[in-house]
């Protein structure tokens, strides 16, 4: 299954080496992995995408934690959050074919953010899902190029009755 | 004032209460070399890199204080990496320093290059490269804290040669450490807590599992007021030996694949184990799948990644041993439980039918014996260093360890080639310590040349080489397991006697079992390092054993001999 890890990391030379290396390690294949920056310059952002079983994801988020520039993971797979991936696709295209491309461009919501005499490159925004079928539908056209950020995700926020989930450096029951 | 990278490298090392380094010089370490004599810090050169990390790890084990080494970077530090790899599965206190090429050359594969921090990264615990000489004093600084605190372990910090000469204002910090991915936790869920008491007071057939963790955090007499107050047999992992003395009437041996079969029944027919700072290392487990079937099982360990990484538990509590184990104390019920240690016993009087102490020795000298006879000529007291092989097996099951830190030995990594140098630290951080070496003869080779830092140090060492002309664990394997082809196991060994005098050590050499003592008497009288050769018989396998995999309760045992006329123990 799936799992979508969040960490927080310190933002210093070498840390996605260690995280990368903890997945090497075990032999987990990482399915995609962003680094960004956030709201505090020394604090970096990973969303790692990785195929494993449940136990197996605990065991990663245990070790990730363990690192010494890890500040907080937290497994989101099943909690409520926003997960986006973002797409750009640069399709070929000739005049007969270009309006039709438009109108699926518009009906994923996409945009068209380049357009040379014989392709496009369109942008997409959105679910993992929903970014693989506009790439199904576009395969008949003939896909020249593509590129994907990898998923990102963050938690949605609460409605202050909730009660707050243990803050994830106090997650200890097993 | 201003100090130098070097300078201040010193100084914090002073100020984090060290007072030996084990290490071997260097282009790209000079600068630190250059102004250590100024400081009233030991230097012990040692005559392989590898063998510093030892030193220092065994260091550590003596004293509970991090060890410390010193290195050139290139081959220096890629020397360090067997030592560091020894250091982390056995959560050994180790802070590593390397010299690195000039910052600006950093990358252009100058000489003596090498990415220290990646090649060391698996191996360590956190590593650093100090590329500013105004972070070194707080780097070394967080260096001592991490690898002190928490699951101890090796912490290296690479510093270029430049950085040594680097000037800046020598401050040491002294607020407390704040690392924001790090706070080693220890927080227990009150539920958990609860649903462990119950549990122990509920138990019938408890056996209580006793880790490392129980010598690191100095829980020893925690331990003995838990399972005194409530009657429970004490297993021991190979690096948990000491932490319940072995004459205890409560302390049943090692668990294992060589543990003692009793112990070994025992887990598998308990109905709670409670596990004290150990791993559950599958040596000590055997086939999980079929692992203590009957058994509630508690585990408390301070690192919540062991939590359910091998054995499903039902209750994980994390935290420090000694500190959980007092909480615990008031709340655990006195009681007797006789009948179950009865029983245990019934096992143990089985066990000691086939023990090849009761065995005729026919005339040949066998490595048990040697190791009970030293036992006896040390009174039990000595500190053991043991090296990795069968002589290993047989110290853990014949040398009776009353204290804690008393045994000495590589546990995870298993690294032959480990014992002499570890002696070499663990010496220098006790003298007044009866220090000995066990090793086989296959390991001893592997890191003989620390013979000239015993000598150049004048340590007294007393180093006893069992030599079965074999490397004897891969022999008992291919007996086992592989028909008898002993494809590289043979060994044509050098004398090691005249190679301990070509070093000026005082040298015995023993083939016969009447005289073991006496040699071992003597030894102890030499003033300086004395080696002994003990010839012993190559045809001989450590048992009980529990095949790779196998169902903890499937061993191997000692083939049943008719008892000797004459009973040698
Ligand atoms: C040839 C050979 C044969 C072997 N055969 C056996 C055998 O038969 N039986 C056997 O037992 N071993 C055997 N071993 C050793 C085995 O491989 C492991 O090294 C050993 O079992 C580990 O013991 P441990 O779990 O107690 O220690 P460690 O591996 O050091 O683990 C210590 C545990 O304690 C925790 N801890 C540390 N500090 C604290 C603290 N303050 N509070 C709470 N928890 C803490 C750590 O997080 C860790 O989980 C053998 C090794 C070799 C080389
Ligand atoms: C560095 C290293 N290489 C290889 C091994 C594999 N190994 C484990 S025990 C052993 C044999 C040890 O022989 P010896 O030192 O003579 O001791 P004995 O078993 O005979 O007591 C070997 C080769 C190891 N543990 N460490």
């Amino acid at each position: 299954m799936k799992h979508v890890l969040v960490c927080k990391v310190e933002n210093k030379p070498g840390v996605l080496n260690r995280i990368s290396s903890l997945f090497r390690r075990r032999l987990y294949n990482i399915d995609s992995l962003t680094v960004s920056p956030t709201e505090n310059p020394a604090v970096s952002r990973m969303t790692i995408v990785v195929d494993a079983t449940r136990t197996d994801a605990r065991i990663v988020e245990r070790n990730l934690y363990k690192l010494v520039n890890t500040i907080e993971v937290k497994d989101v797979t099943d909690l409520p959050a926003v997960k986006r991936d973002l797409a750009l696709i640069k399709v070929h295209t000739n005049p007969d074919t270009r309006s039709e491309v438009l109108n699926l461009v518009d009906i994923f919501r996409g945009k068209v953010v380049d357009v040379a005499p014989s392709s496009v490159i369109i942008e997409l925004t959105g679910e993992v899902k929903k970014i693989d079928s506009f790439i199904e539908v576009l395969k008949e056209f003939g896909i020249a190029e593509l590129v994907r950020t990898g998923l990102v995700a963050m938690e949605r926020g609460r409605s202050d009755k909730e009660v707050p989930a243990v803050a994830a450096a106090q997650q200890v029951n097993i | 004032m201003q100090q130098t990278g070097a300078e201040i490298l010193w100084e914090c090392l002073l100020r984090e209460g060290v007072d030996v380094v084990f290490g071997y010089p260097g282009g790209a370490i000079l600068p630190a070399y250059d102004t250590m004599t100024q400081y009233d810090i030991r230097h012990v050169l040692v005559r392989h890199e590898q063998g510093a990390t030892h030193a220092a790890d065994g260091y550590a084990r003596a004293t509970g204080k991090a060890g410390v080494v010193v290195a050139t970077s290139g081959p220096g530090a890629t020397n360090l990496v067997t030592g560091l790899a020894n250091a982390m599965m056995d959560s050994i206190p180790l802070i590593a320093i390397t010299g690195q090429v000039a910052k600006g050359v950093i990358g252009s594969d100058a000489f003596q290059e090498t990415d220290v921090t990646g090649v060391t990264l698996p191996v360590t615990k956190h590593n650093y490269i100090v590329t500013d000489v105004r972070e070194l004093a707080s780097t070394i600084r967080e260096a001592f804290h991490i690898a002190r605190t928490g699951r101890p372990g090796p912490v290296l910090v690479d510093i270029p040669k430049d950085v040594q000469l680097d000037r800046t204002g020598f401050h040491y910090p002294d607020d407390p450490i704040e690392l924001p991915g790090y706070r080693p936790r220890t927080i227990v869920p009150k539920a958990d807590f609860e649903r462990a008491i119950e549990l122990i007071n509920g138990a019938q057939r408890p056996v209580v599992l006793a880790g490392h963790g129980i010598i690191m955090s100095g829980a020893v007499a925690e331990l003995r007021g838990l399972v005194e107050k409530a009657d429970i047999p004490v297993a021991l992992t190979l690096l948990g030996i000491g932490g319940l003395p072995a004459s205890h009437r409560l302390c049943a041996g090692m668990m294992g694949m060589h543990g003692e079969a009793a112990v070994n029944h025992a887990i598998q027919e308990a109905d709670l184990l409670i596990a004290l700072g150990m791993r559950f290392d599958d040596r000590v487990t055997g086939n999980l799948k079929t692992y203590a079937p009957g058994a509630h099982k508690i585990h408390i360990d301070i690192d919540p990644s062991e939590l359910n990484k091998n054995v499903k538990v039902d209750v994980g509590i994390i935290g420090d041993v000694r500190e959980v184990l007092r909480e615990l104390l008031p709340h655990v019920e006195k009681a007797d439980r006789s009948l179950w240690l009865a029983r245990i016993d019934t096992w143990l009087a089985a066990t000691r039918e086939r023990d090849i102490l009761h065995h005729d020795p026919q005339g040949k000298l066998w490595t048990a014996h040697v190791i009970v006879d030293l036992w006896k000529a040390t009174a039990g007291n000595a500190i053991i260093v043991s090296d990795v092989g069968q002589h290993q097996m047989w110290e853990a099951q014949y040398y009776r360890h009353e204290e804690p830190r008393s045994l000495i030995t590589s546990g995870g990594l298993g690294t032959m080639g480990f014992a002499l140098p570890a002696a070499i630290g663990a010496k220098i951080g006790r003298p007044d310590a009866e220090v000995w070496v066990i090793a086989g003869d296959g390991g001893f080779q592997m890191t003989l040349g620390e013979l000239g830092t015993v000598v150049q140090e004048k340590l007294p060492l007393r180093i006893a080489i069992i030599n079965n002309g074999f490397l004897g664990m891969v022999r008992q394997w291919q007996e086992f397991f592989y028909e008898r082809r002993y494809s590289a196991t043979p060994l044509v060994n050098p004398d090691f006697c005249k190679l301990a005098e070509a070093y000026g050590i005082a040298a015995f050499r023993v083939d016969r079992r009447e005289d073991v003592i006496p040699a071992a008497l003597r030894a102890r009288e030499v003033n300086g390092p004395a080696l002994l050769n003990f010839v012993v018989e190559s045809a001989d396998s450590v048992y009980p054993m529990v095949p790779s995999g196998a169902d903890l309760a499937d061993m191997i045992r000692r083939p049943s001999q008719p008892k000797a006329q004459e009973v040698h123990e």
